[in-house]
């Protein structure tokens, strides 16, 4: 097993080369997620926005 | 000139963003499972090379990750053209949401490069080397085209000038696909895409190949996945946007 991981001898290149490859990939995937999220919460936030004076009246009572 | 229904199809933000909903699972899923498959048969399955040893089993990244870098940078010329010819705000979104995923990648090829140049040529880096140079340039291009965007207010603007840099730098892309080839370079030339067929036996080829499909899938979902936001963020406050939020529906 730990012939596996030291690759006779050139482990630390074979892990650094993954590890970042992996490191890259799950950077990009929480990227990619984060703005996805930030982008609804934004549109979330100007829907509630337009919301507030359709609830208001605008009609003017004739009494 | 007449386009077909699939072209407006395309062109339309609510569409698209539904449709990367659909086919995001399937390509992450799948993406994510060769990847493990892959990767599992490159260290451990795949026997040594008998010349370099061990540390040959960088090739079931290093390769990969660079074709990803320069398919992101076609993808986002293309776009970039596109939105520019026909003024399509999608192919805008798909430019941008391209480029960031693809300066992390090149980023990733030239450092896995780097760590598999030390043991195998004695060296991390080599100046004038035109394969490493050419790449660094794509690396360049990237943050060039992302810090470009980053100075202009309006996004149209941004869009339009930003375009013109994505599809002048394209030329970039066959020259490092070629640069082995048209100048002598301490990097190998190619060794799958090269007359004769692939240099290497298949036991080898197998996981290379599952590496480059697991790379293409895995690309195909971030490209999605933040085409996503960037729709949302371009759309605002559209009718659909609102209802998909679930707010102001009432």
């Amino acid at each position: 097993m730990s012939e596996f991981f030291l690759m006779n001898g050139h482990g630390a290149y074979v892990w650094s080369a993954y590890g970042l490859t992996l490191a890259v990939l799950i950077l990009n995937a929480w990227l990619a997620r984060t703005k996805h999220q930030s982008a609804l919460q934004r549109a979330r936030e100007l829907a509630r926005q337009a919301e507030v004076p359709r609830k208001q009246p605008t009609v003017r009572r004739l009494t | 000139m007449k386009l077909p229904r699939w072209f407006h199809q395309l062109g339309s933000p609510p569409y698209v963003y539904r449709l990367a909903d659909r086919l995001c699972p399937w390509l992450g899923g799948l993406g994510l499972v060769l990847l493990a498959v892959g990767a599992y048969w490159g260290l451990v399955i795949a026997p040594p090379d008998y010349q370099q040893g061990e540390v040959y089993r960088i090739i079931y990244i290093h390769p990969q990750t660079a074709y990803i870098g320069m398919m992101s940078y076609v993808v986002m010329a293309v776009a970039a053209a596109i939105g520019y010819v026909w003024r399509m705000k999608l192919a805008h979104a798909v430019a941008v949401s391209a480029a960031p995923i693809g300066a992390w990648f090149t980023f990733c090829a030239l450092f896995t490069g780097a760590v598999w140049g030390r043991p195998t040529w004695g060296t991390y880096w080599q100046w004038g080397d035109p394969r490493i140079m050419f790449e660094a340039l794509l690396l360049f291009l990237f943050l060039g085209y992302l810090s470009l965007r980053g100075a202009f207010d309006d996004r149209d603007k941004a869009d339009r000038v930003t375009a013109i840099l994505a599809v002048v730098g394209v030329v970039n892309v066959p020259i490092v696909h070629f640069s082995v080839e048209w100048w002598n370079s301490i990097h190998q030339g190619p060794t799958i895409l090269r007359a004769g067929g692939p240099a290497m036996t298949n036991d080898m080829l197998v996981p290379f190949l599952i590496m480059v499909a697991a790379f293409t899938l895995t690309f195909s979902w971030l490209l999605l996945r933040r085409l996503q936001g960037e729709i949302v963020e371009r759309e605002g406050d559209a009718k659909w946007i609102r209802e998909l939020v679930g707010e102001g529906t009432a």
